[in-house]
């Protein structure tokens, strides 16, 4: 008590000093993905406002888990909250939480095949298979038949992957879940997952780092980082049966491919999207928001913040390697803004 | 000493005569003693207190958090092979094989060259070289691990995969220690680099067993006509137990290392007994794994994996404690 007592003096006599009193401070947690793009929303708004944002990039778990508990005015997550994590949101703080769509990423297939270049192209069918072990050696007739003309070598392939628990793996094996049955029953969609083969790399320059040491390497990166780090990336076949080379266009394609089927909740899964543009392996980011909030000042700063970030800050996005939403998606989440409202 | 005490005793026995019922009480202590001592003693009491709280405040929070666990999936946990987060079924078998296999590795290679080096150091080098001798081989343990790690990728593996393991492969496939395709990241490397890190600890304390053996010892055996080498082996020999107290804590090092591990050991949860294959360590999950691990029985699976390790270290550290004081003690009786 005695403790608490003299960290509010100190606290106080910090703020007294800065003289910055009245200033407002919001604190989130959550996603390591878009904390680039937050950070230099945050401190531009706070350029503009006054507004201090103070967010920690502790991953999408760590965020959902501070959410529920409610040590946090807002969380982020690259994955959507779980039913049963949305409903202890409702046991424990009395209000039902929103997803709001920020910005989109992607996941790219990269490899290391010197002999073949640029524009290696994969179907479904193909990349499945070579998670799931069962094609072995890149000049396997699977792969050449649909790249005529490439030299495919006689190696086997070494399939790298996440060995820590990420948001890219996420949104990876969800693709690979959606495109092959045998996936979904024998490994499934999460995080973390038990791989059929392969190696594990640390974080993307983990798993960057095994595929451009190994000769014949496969495996799976951010599209920001496979962009900033010049990586050679897989033109993938969509659900239109397109091959398409993923960038920030292609990203937002798939975005607006699902609009169709958008549930109301935002909580959307943007992979193997329809549209022929559509980039397969693509997601969301979100923000999650109370949507009854129990400081009306934190309530209309973070109103105001986000109206900001889905119209000017969006602009920043490209710059930064992140996928800007497509228009459409943005009034959906300009709508479910306007459902903030004061815990009374 | 024996009198110094003996005259406490006496001056005790005297004040106790003096002030029999104070001394019921243990008062006589109280006025005995400077209030300034008194406090003094009794705040540094406080911080020592401290250190074993938060020890046992750890395993306790360890275990609590466990339970959900340990009540699940029993002695599953120790000896199941199935770690799937999907379906959260949690098996460590694969992870505590990885760490007890990649740290008796490291220990295979680096147990000799220690040896050598600390029998270098005490018996054998001249003074002008065994100071900054000794003093790069304990540069060695402040290095960060992370440093390690990036040797590890960057040099040693291309060199381990172009190199080491085709010749090994070649020569010696028909072990089964040596089969499987040359990745480089995997046993070997993490085996290897944890060699190195074990160095110096085990380097350092069996140095400093063998100069707690007196030198009278060795003028003996030179006196009775033994050569250098003779006299090397009785040191040697002396120093046995702490030599092994010495191995015992850099097993504790190996075993909780994490970050260079994880970086060469290719992150794979697989059991084998080839150093070309990958694996998997307990630290190394705990660092990949548990910054998003979300359900319940997941963290607290996570979090036994931590206990066991804990555990580990707790008992590995105690045995070499035990067995350095041993020796060092002996000695010192010995030489008095």
């Amino acid at each position: 008590m005695k403790g608490k007592l003299i960290l509010v003096i100190v606290v106080l006599m910090g703020l007294f000093s800065s003289s910055s009193f009245a200033q407002l401070k919001i604190n989130g947690a959550g996603a390591t993905f878009p904390y680039v793009i937050y950070s230099k929303w945050f401190d531009v708004y706070h350029q503009k406002t006054g507004i201090e944002f103070n967010y920690q990039s502790i991953g999408s778990g760590g965020g959902v888990k501070q959410t529920i508990e409610g040590t946090v005015d807002f969380g982020a997550s690259d994955a959507p909250m779980r039913e049963a994590e949305m409903k202890a949101v409702m046991d424990k703080q009395g209000t039902e939480i929103l997803h709001i769509p920020t910005v989109m990423g992607a996941v790219v297939v990269t490899y290391n095949l010197p002999t073949v270049g640029k524009g290696l192209k994969l179907t479904p069918e193909v990349l499945s298979g070579i998670f799931l072990g069962k094609i072995t050696k890149w000049n396997d007739s699977k792969i050449t038949s649909i790249n005529p003309g490439k030299n495919l070598p006689n190696k086997s392939i070494i399939v790298t992957h996440r060995s820590d628990g990420s948001g890219t793996t996420n949104i990876f094996t969800d693709y690979m879940s959606k495109i092959s049955k045998e996936w979904n029953s024998k490994v499934g969609t999460g995080k973390s997952v038990k791989w059929p083969v392969g190696l594990g790399g640390k974080g993307n320059e983990g798993v960057a780092g095994l595929v451009k040491q190994t000769k014949g390497a496969i495996g799976y990166v951010e599209l920001a980082y496979a962009v900033q780090n010049n990586l050679e990336y897989a033109l993938l076949k969509n659900k239109a049966g397109e091959y398409v080379e993923p960038s920030f266009g292609s990203v937002s394609a798939a975005a607006a491919g699902a609009i169709k089927n958008m549930p109301a909740d935002l909580r959307v899964s943007l992979t193997n999207a329809d549209g022929k543009d559509s980039y397969p392996i693509s997601g969301f980011t979100w923000l999650l928001v109370y949507k009854k909030m129990k400081d009306q000042k934190k309530m209309e700063a973070l109103k105001n913040f986000l109206k900001w970030a889905l119209t000017d800050g969006e602009s920043y996005a490209k710059d930064l390697y992140y996928a800007p939403l497509p228009k459409e998606v943005i009034k959906l989440c300009e709508k479910k803004v306007a459902q903030i409202t004061l815990k009374k | 000493m024996p009198e110094t005490k003996q005259e406490e005793n006496n001056q005790n026995k005297k004040q106790q005569e003096k002030q029999p019922a104070a001394s019921l009480f243990g008062l006589d202590k109280l006025f005995q003693k400077n209030p300034g001592d008194l406090l003094f003693e009794n705040i540094t009491r406080f911080f020592a207190f401290i250190v074993l709280s938060i020890v046992f405040l750890m395993a306790y929070e360890m275990i609590k958090s466990s339970m959900p666990s340990i009540e699940k999936f029993g002695w599953n946990f120790v000896f199941g092979e199935e770690w799937d987060p999907v379906l959260d079924e949690y098996g460590a078998f694969p992870y505590i094989f990885g760490t007890i296999y990649s740290s008796v590795l490291a220990l295979i290679i680096s147990l000799p060259l220690s040896i050598g080096v600390a029998v270098f150091l005490s018996e054998l080098s001249p003074r002008w070289l065994e100071q900054p001798l000794s003093l790069l081989v304990e540069m060695l343990a402040a290095i960060p691990s992370i440093v390690y790690g990036l040797f590890g990728i960057f040099v040693m593996i291309p060199w381990l995969r172009e190199t080491v393991e085709p010749f090994l492969g070649e020569k010696l496939g028909f072990l089964p220690l040596f089969q499987g395709p040359p990745y480089g990241f995997g046993m070997l490397a993490a085996a290897l680099v944890l060699s190195i890190m074990i160095l110096p600890i085990i380097t350092s304390i069996s140095r400093d067993v063998m100069r707690s053996i007196p030198d009278s010892q060795r003028e003996a055996a030179f006196a009775l006509g033994a050569t250098k080498w003779e006299t090397i082996k009785i040191v040697l020999s002396g120093s046995k137990s702490g030599i092994l107290g010495a191995t015992l804590l850099g097993l504790g090092r190996a075993v909780g290392e994490t970050m260079a591990v994880t970086m060469v050991i290719g992150n794979r949860a697989d059991i084998s007994f080839s150093l070309f294959d990958p694996g998997h360590t307990m630290a190394s999950v705990l660092a990949n794994e548990f910054a998003e691990a979300s359900s319940t029985i997941y963290v607290s699976s996570l979090i036994e994996i931590a206990l066991l390790l804990f555990v580990i270290t707790i008992i590995l550290n105690s045995i070499a404690r035990l067995v350095v004081w041993g020796v060092t003690k002996k000695y010192k009786v010995a030489a008095h």
